[in-house]
C-alpha cells in the first residue's frame, strides 16, 4: 500500500493577533505548525502502514521554510517527503494548490491519499476534494473512523451534519479526516534523528510538467480583493443584582429579542 | 502578479518585514527588497506608511468581457438528505433573488433527489426555474454523481453565479465541480454582494480563525461559485401562488465510485445534533465538571427546542461526543441564540460561534474572554444559574 499525505505548514492561528490601527495580521513571533488536521492524516497513514505494510510519503506545497513541516512528518515515521516549491506557485488559491499537489501525486503514485479536513488559516476544506477531482478518483470527506482497509477498497464512517454515513470506496481514493479519527503520536528519538538527515525532494512546476498558467497566481480563479478586521460586537450587557433578578432580566431581554 | 517596492518612496523602516509571514522581505542599502520567498499574500501592502509597496497585475491575461457576459442567471443548489430539502436552500433563494434582481436575470434552483413536489416548493420559495432530477442515485449522498450532473448542467446553461450551502454536503462536492470547470469557488461565505456593472460577485468570508475577513472575487472565470454558511442569509417570501417551471433532468450514464452502506442519525435523548440548523444552542465547557452537567444542558435545550454544543475542552474530557464540538476544530454555528455555559472563550471557540445573533455567557469568572463576545453576560455558578433558569422558564411556559 502506497499512501500519500497532503500537509500544510500554517501559522498557529490561535496566536495570531490583529493590529487594530492598520487592520493587518501581526505574525511576528507566531509559530509555524503542521496544520492540526493534517497531523491526524499522518497518524492514519502510519497506522494503516503498520497494518498492511507499504510506504507513507508526505507532500506539501509552500515556500522553502515549509521543509520544516516535512521534517517533522518524517520524525513521526513518514518514509519520504516532497516539497513543491518555487516562485511560480506563489499566490495560489485552492484550485491552483490542488493542481500542484495532484501533479506531484501523479508523479509518485499512491493507492490512498489522506488529507486533513481543512487548514486552519484558510478554513476552506476545498483542496482535498479538488485533488481527488484532478486525479479522477473518488473521495470521502470528514472521515471520523476507518472501519476497514485492504488493497482494493476502504470502508469509513463519515461525519454529516445530522449524524454519519458508512461509506465504501474502491482504491485509489482520497479521504479527508477530522480530529475524532485518532490521537497523533509523538516523534520518537529515532524519528528525530531520521528527520535531521532525510532528503527532502524539491520539485518545481517544470519537473511536474505543469505549465505556468495553471499554477500559482495565474492558475487561481479567485483573488483576494480586500482584507479587513471584523468590527467588535456591540451591545454587550452585563447583568447585575441578585441571581433571581438577573435571570428574570435575561428572560425578559430574550423574549423581547424573540429568541425564546 | 507581483509586488514591487517604489524605491523613491521606501524609507527602509522595516514595517513590512514585521508583517511578512514568510520572511520574504529584506532591507538592502536602506530600502526594502521583496525576495523569492514572497507568496503574494499582500500582508505587506497596507503595512507601509509611505505607500511604497504596489501590486502589479501585468502577468495576467485579460479576459474578453463578452466571454463573461454570455453567462447569465443565478443558481441555487438545493441540497437534500434522505428526501428532506435542507432549510439553507430557502435562505439561498432569498439571497439569490437579490443578486438576480441586481443583475436583471433569472433565479433557478437545482434539486437532485427528493420529490417533484419538493421541486414545486422551491418555486414557492422564489425560484423561477427548477432543474430537477429524481434518479435513485441521489438517494444516499455521493460526491461524484452530484458533481457530474451539476457540472453538466452548468456547462449547458451557463449561469453566472452558483450558490450552495456551506454544509457537509455542499463543502464536500462543490470543490469537485470547481476543479472540473476550472472556476473559482469561495468557501463558507457570510456575506455576498454583486457589482452590477461587471457582475463580479463579492464573496466575504472569515479567515485566519475568524481574525480577519476577506472579500474574494473571481473576475476572470464563470460561473462564480460560493458555499454560504447556513442561518446567515434570510429566507425569501414563501408564496403559494407563485408559478415557475420545473425542468426534468436525466441522470443517464452517471456513476458513483463511493457507496453509502448505512446512514446513522445522531439523536441523543430527543436532542438533535444538527448544530448548523439549530435556532438555539446551549453549549457547555470545562466549567460543567462532568457528563452530568450536560444532562442539565440537555434539559434546557429540550425546553427551548434547541440543541447542545460543547467546547473542545469538554469533548476532550470525554463528557460529550465530538459531533457536538463548536469552534475551530469542530463546527461553525450561527443560531439565533447561543448560551455558553462554563466556557472560558478561547479564540478557537469564539470563531465557531461569534456570528450567532444573541450570545449569552454564563461563567463564574468575570474576567473570562467569553464575556467579550457576549450580548448578555451573567456571572455566577452554573449549578445555580442553569437550574434556576430552567425553573423560571417552566413557570413562564406554564403561565402562558
Amino acid at each position: 500500500m502506497k499512501i500519500a499525505v497532503c500537509i500544510k505548514q500554517v501559522p498557529d492561528t490561535a496566536e495570531v493577533r490583529i493590529n487594530r490601527e492598520t487592520g493587518t495580521l501581526i505574525r511576528e513571533g507566531v509559530p509555524s505548525i503542521i496544520n492540526p488536521y493534517d497531523t491526524h492524516a499522518i497518524e492514519a497513514a502510519l497506522s494503516i502502514r503498520e497494518m498492511l505494510g507499504g510506504t507513507v510519503c508526505a507532500v506539501t506545497m509552500g515556500p522553502p521554510q515549509a521543509e520544516a513541516s516535512l521534517r517533522e512528518a518524517i520524525s513521526l515515521g513518514v518514509d519520504e517527503a516532497f516539497l513543491v516549491t518555487g516562485r511560480e506557485f506563489a499566490g495560489a488559491d485552492t484550485l491552483a494548490t490542488a493542481c500542484a499537489l495532484s501533479g506531484v501525486i501523479k508523479k509518485i503514485g499512491a493507492d490512498l491519499i489522506i488529507c486533513g479536513k481543512q487548514a486552519i488559516d484558510g478554513d476552506t476544506a476545498q483542496v482535498g476534494p479538488e485533488v481527488a477531482e484532478f486525479l479522477d478518483i473518488p473521495h470521502v470527506s470528514y472521515v471520523k473512523k476507518i472501519i476497514e482497509v485492504n488493497a482494493e477498497s476502504i470502508k469509513v464512517e463519515r461525519m454529516m451534519d445530522d449524524g454519519s454515513d458508512i461509506v465504501e470506496a474502491g482504491l485509489p481514493a482520497l479521504i479527508t479526516v477530522v480530529r475524532e479519527l485518532n490521537t497523533p503520536r509523538l516523534p520518537s528519538l529515532k524519528g528525530k534523528m531520521n528527520a535531521k538527515k532525510a532528503e527532502i525532494k524539491k520539485m518545481g512546476a517544470a519537473e511536474l510538467g505543469l505549465p505556468p498558467e495553471v499554477v500559482g497566481f495565474n492558475g487561481s480563479p479567485t483573488q483576494v480583493k480586500k482584507i479587513f478586521t471584523p468590527g467588535p460586537r456591540g451591545g454587550r450587557k452585563q447583568l447585575e443584582g441578585p441571581l433571581e433578578e438577573q435571570i428574570d432580566a435575561l428572560i425578559n431581554e430574550l423574549l423581547e429579542k424573540k429568541c425564546l | 502578479m507581483s509586488l514591487k517596492i517604489d524605491k523613491t518612496k521606501c524609507m527602509g523602516c522595516g514595517a513590512c518585514i514585521t508583517v511578512c509571514p514568510y520572511d520574504a522581505i529584506v532591507i538592502e542599502e536602506g530600502v526594502a527588497r521583496i525576495g523569492e520567498y514572497c507568496q503574494l499574500c499582500q500582508a505587506c501592502l497596507s503595512s507601509c506608511p509611505e505607500g511604497a509597496i504596489m501590486e502589479r497585475k501585468e502577468d495576467q491575461a485579460a479576459v474578453p468581457s463578452e466571454d463573461l457576459a454570455s453567462w447569465r442567471g443565478v443558481w441555487v443548489f438545493a441540497e437534500q438528505r434522505e428526501g428532506r430539502v435542507a432549510p439553507v436552500a430557502f435562505e439561498l433563494l432569498g439571497e439569490g433573488r437579490k443578486l438576480a434582481s441586481a443583475r436583471g436575470t433569472e433565479l433557478s434552483a437545482v434539486l437532485f433527489g427528493a420529490s417533484r413536489n419538493d421541486a414545486a416548493e422551491l418555486v414557492k420559495w422564489g425560484a423561477d426555474k427548477v432543474y430537477y432530477c429524481g434518479d435513485d442515485i441521489f438517494r444516499g449522498f455521493a460526491d461524484e454523481p452530484n458533481a457530474e450532473l451539476l457540472s453538466r448542467l452548468i456547462s449547458k446553461h451557463k449561469p453566472e453565479v452558483v450558490l450552495a450551502g456551506a454544509t457537509a454536503i455542499g463543502r464536500s462536492f462543490l470543490p469537485r465541480v470547481a476543479a472540473r470547470l476550472k472556476t473559482g469557488l469561495t468557501a463558507d461565505c457570510t456575506s455576498l454582494d454583486i457589482e452590477t456593472d461587471t457582475g463580479n460577485l463579492i464573496q466575504t468570508r472569515p479567515a485566519y480563525g475568524g481574525n480577519i475577513m476577506a472579500s474574494i472575487l473571481s473576475p476572470r472565470t464563470r460561473p462564480q461559485m460560493a458555499t454560504v454558511r447556513p442561518k446567515v442569509m434570510k429566507t425569501g417570501r414563501y408564496e403559494t401562488g407563485r408559478h415557475g417551471e420545473i425542468i426534468d433532468i436525466d441522470a443517464a450514464g452517471i456513476k458513483a465510485r463511493t457507496r453509502v452502506l448505512e446512514t446513522i442519525k445522531a439523536t441523543e435523548s430527543g436532542v438533535n445534533v444538527n448544530l448548523q440548523e439549530a435556532d438555539v444552542i446551549i453549549s457547555g465547557g470545562r466549567g460543567l465538571k462532568g457528563k452530568e452537567g450536560f444532562e442539565m444542558l440537555k434539559e434546557l435545550a429540550r425546553l427551548l427546542n434547541g440543541t447542545v454544543g460543547a467546547s473542545r475542552a469538554a469533548v476532550d474530557e470525554g463528557w460529550i461526543p465530538y459531533c457536538h464540538q463548536v469552534g475551530q476544530t469542530g463546527k461553525t454555528v450561527c443560531p439565533k441564540l447561543y448560551i455558553a455555559c462554563g466556557i472560558s472563550g478561547a479564540v478557537q471557540h469564539l470563531v465557531g460561534m461569534q456570528s450567532s445573533d444573541v450570545i449569552v455567557a454564563i461563567n463564574k469568572n468575570p474576567e473570562a474572554p467569553i464575556f467579550s463576545a457576549a450580548t448578555y453576560g451573567l456571572v455566577g455558578d452554573l449549578n445555580e444559574v442553569v437550574p434556576l433558569l430552567i425553573k423560571k422558564l417552566r413557570e413562564r411556559k406554564g403561565g402562558q
